[in-house]
């Protein structure tokens, strides 16, 4: 983070009212630096243009993984390092060693998922976060404009949100 | 937009804003605990304290100490376990497949439904433990670890194996779930606490909600996440109950060999869960009084879901005893008659009463919307399902095939004593988890404000 930089802070009391608002200014050639807000809201990340996450895909991955290990991990040690014969059955038969595949596949793709959220969101329990208005966490829609990546001006920008139903405008400097 | 329909009634009454629903949610967190709740935990310390030297005594004896003999094996541990396993399956099915179908009822009361999940499993985990006797060697049995013996590895074609990864990645990847919800939550209490003065409360939630900062970027893939543990935690979950029947349906003891087993469990096990639902969550909401966002509409809800599943569970007795005597394999039959009619009928018959009748009393709109009926029933139903896991397990087994090793199974002080002890775990797990964890899910209730409360706009 580089210090000094320079914010106009437009506070929302609805969601729907900021929804408007976002499509408008972002149409109005506004660049949003970021939205905060108590709860999601449905379509915000659309309309602030931000791209499907793909942690799906992380997800999918970790699993596969799972799925592969817990079936070498089986298949090796039933199979080939101490082979046993049990209920007459083959050494290394593959119905029995399913459900240990499936829960290793869960186990391996949530956790997977979700040190992936953390790292990908930067998120880590002895860092405070940037906060540009702490009742962001309460009840209220804090949108945060950097004045650096605008050409228009701050009266400018304070002007447009409050016409797009901001219910305050404030500034913030980092 | 979202728009409020007429025809459901709203989740959230008493025309609650957004802040209200931090203020009320995060009061009993801010606040010092009430007196109730110091009476209420020092009643599960003492249970926990003397269920835990009923423990030391089994682990320094031995499981000899148990009621169990050469001919019941497995009895009221076991019986035990598979409670509360099931009683942990209403958490994730109000947490994932709710969210899958969209319900927003979940959102009031997903959060201790799965907090209970969490503490029920553990639970359940502390009865096989102690059946190991010697259970540090239990690791090497139940574990694939390398060891001394070969390595002589685990035997991957034993359910009980299953069960083992089936039931710690249940609790492993609940456990995560439930976290991932709190996140938001921790951040709510984080900046009150910033606001009112208080450094520590709000580095401690800090770290609690790993820096939370509610953009909008972080709630998107915060979303996904969400909705792609609840499509894993649903298979999972069905798996869990299905692997935990699998116990006994895979072996050869009549009244245990039968394929109805795994949704006759997973059923069984919604049943008992939603049941443990209500009874918690009756208290709960009367005690902070969150009458306003747990509301009669929600109890009617659950107590609809009791319906479905009892229904379930009685046509699975009911197909049980048909398969019983269409099959015609003598030793099934007397299974089957011997549960109704033998030394065990007043565990079967109590069964049946509790899981199969009572629950029909809820198709009567007044009971079920009756916060006392339903807390009576509630409790009735965790008996029933009790009695169901014993008359399964131990009517089962203590007719040998051999008559002459028939026997009864009486519980000993420390049979007793250890279901105790998991009762003093649930209870002070769970007061604590009142006390410092906001109980409702503030993030998803806020969210349905708007669209499902009587606030007007």
């Amino acid at each position: 983070m580089d210090s000094n930089k320079n914010f106009v802070v437009g506070i929302f009391d609805d969601e729907d009212v900021l929804l408007h608002a976002v499509e408008h200014t972002r149409e109005k050639g506004l660049k949003i630096h970021e939205v905060y807000s108590p709860f999601p809201v449905h379509g915000l990340d659309e309309a602030l243009g931000y791209k499907r996450s793909r942690l799906p895909i992380a997800a999918f991955l970790f699993g596969m993984t799972g799925t592969s290990l817990a079936l070498l991990m089986q298949i090796w040690m039933l199979g080939y390092d101490w082979p046993m014969i049990i209920g007459g059955k083959n050494h290394a038969s593959l119905p029995p060693f399913i459900p240990v595949t499936f829960e290793m596949t869960v186990l391996l793709a949530a956790f997977g998922m979700v040190g992936t959220f953390f790292i990908a969101s930067d998120m880590k329990p002895y860092k405070w976060p940037r906060q540009f208005d702490i009742r962001s966490t309460d009840d209220k829609h804090v949108m945060a404009i950097d004045l650096a990546t605008n050409k228009m001006s701050k009266e400018e920008i304070s002007a447009l949100l409050k016409s797009q139903g901001a219910s305050e405008v404030n500034e913030k400097n980092f | 937009m979202q728009v409020t329909s007429s025809i459901r009634e709203p989740l959230i009454t008493g025309g609650k804003t957004i802040r209200d629903v931090s203020e009320d949610i995060s009061r009993q967190v801010e606040g010092k605990p009430t007196q109730l709740w110091w009476i209420a935990m020092g009643i599960s310390l003492v249970a926990l304290a003397f269920g835990f030297y009923c423990l030391c005594t089994l682990l320094w004896e031995g499981v000899g100490v148990w009621g169990l003999n050469k001919t019941v094996g497995w009895a009221w541990d076991i019986t035990n376990f598979v409670w509360w396993v099931g009683i942990g399956h209403a958490g994730t099915l109000i947490s994932a497949i709710l969210l899958l179908f969209r319900q927003k009822w979940r959102m009031s009361i997903n959060r201790a439904a799965e907090a209970m999940t969490i503490f029920a499993v553990i639970c359940a985990a502390t009865f096989p433990f102690a059946h190991m006797g010697r259970f540090w060697l239990g690791f090497y049995w139940v574990f694939p670890l390398p060891n001394t013996w070969g390595s002589l590895w685990a035997n991957f074609n034993s359910p009980l194996l299953w069960d083992v990864f089936a039931i710690s990645t249940y609790f492993s990847v609940s456990l995560v779930f439930w976290y991932m919800g709190l996140i938001p939550d921790f951040a709510v209490i984080r900046d009150r606490a910033v606001r009112q003065g208080h450094k520590l409360r709000a580095n401690i939630y800090n770290a609690l909600s790993f820096g939370w900062d509610g953009a909008a970027r972080t709630w998107s893939r915060y979303e996904s996440v969400a909705l792609i543990l609840a499509g894993l935690s649903t298979p999972l979950v069905l798996s869990v109950h299905t692997i935990v029947s699998m116990d006994f349906a895979t072996s050869v003891v009549p009244g245990w060999h039968a394929t109805i087993f795994p949704p006759y469990f997973v059923a069984g096990a919604i049943f008992s869960g939603f049941a443990m639902v209500l009874t918690l969550l009756i208290i709960t909401r009367k005690v902070f009084k969150l009458e306003d966002y747990i509301t009669i509409y929600h109890i009617e809800l659950m107590n609809i879901v009791i319906i479905i599943t009892g229904s379930i569970v009685g046509i699975a007795y009911i197909t049980e005893f048909f398969i019983a005597w269409y099959g015609q394999v003598p030793a099934e039959q007397y299974a089957f008659f011997n549960r109704m009619q033998g030394p065990y009928w007043w565990a079967y018959w109590s069964m049946m009463t509790c899981n199969v009748i009572s629950p029909q009393l809820f198709w009567f709109k007044k009971i079920r919307t009756n916060i006392v009926a339903t807390f009576v029933l509630s409790i009735i139903v965790n008996i029933g399902m009790w009695f169901e896991r014993f008359v399964i397990i131990v009517t089962s087994i203590h007719r040998d095939y051999v008559p002459s090793s028939w026997s009864m199974f009486h519980p000993t002080i420390y049979d007793m004593g250890e279901y105790i002890f998991t009762f003093g775990l649930f209870f002070s797990a769970f007061l604590l988890f009142a006390k410092f964890f906001p109980v409702i899910n503030m993030a998803e209730v806020k969210s349905i404000i708007k669209s499902s409360s009587e606030q007007k706009h």
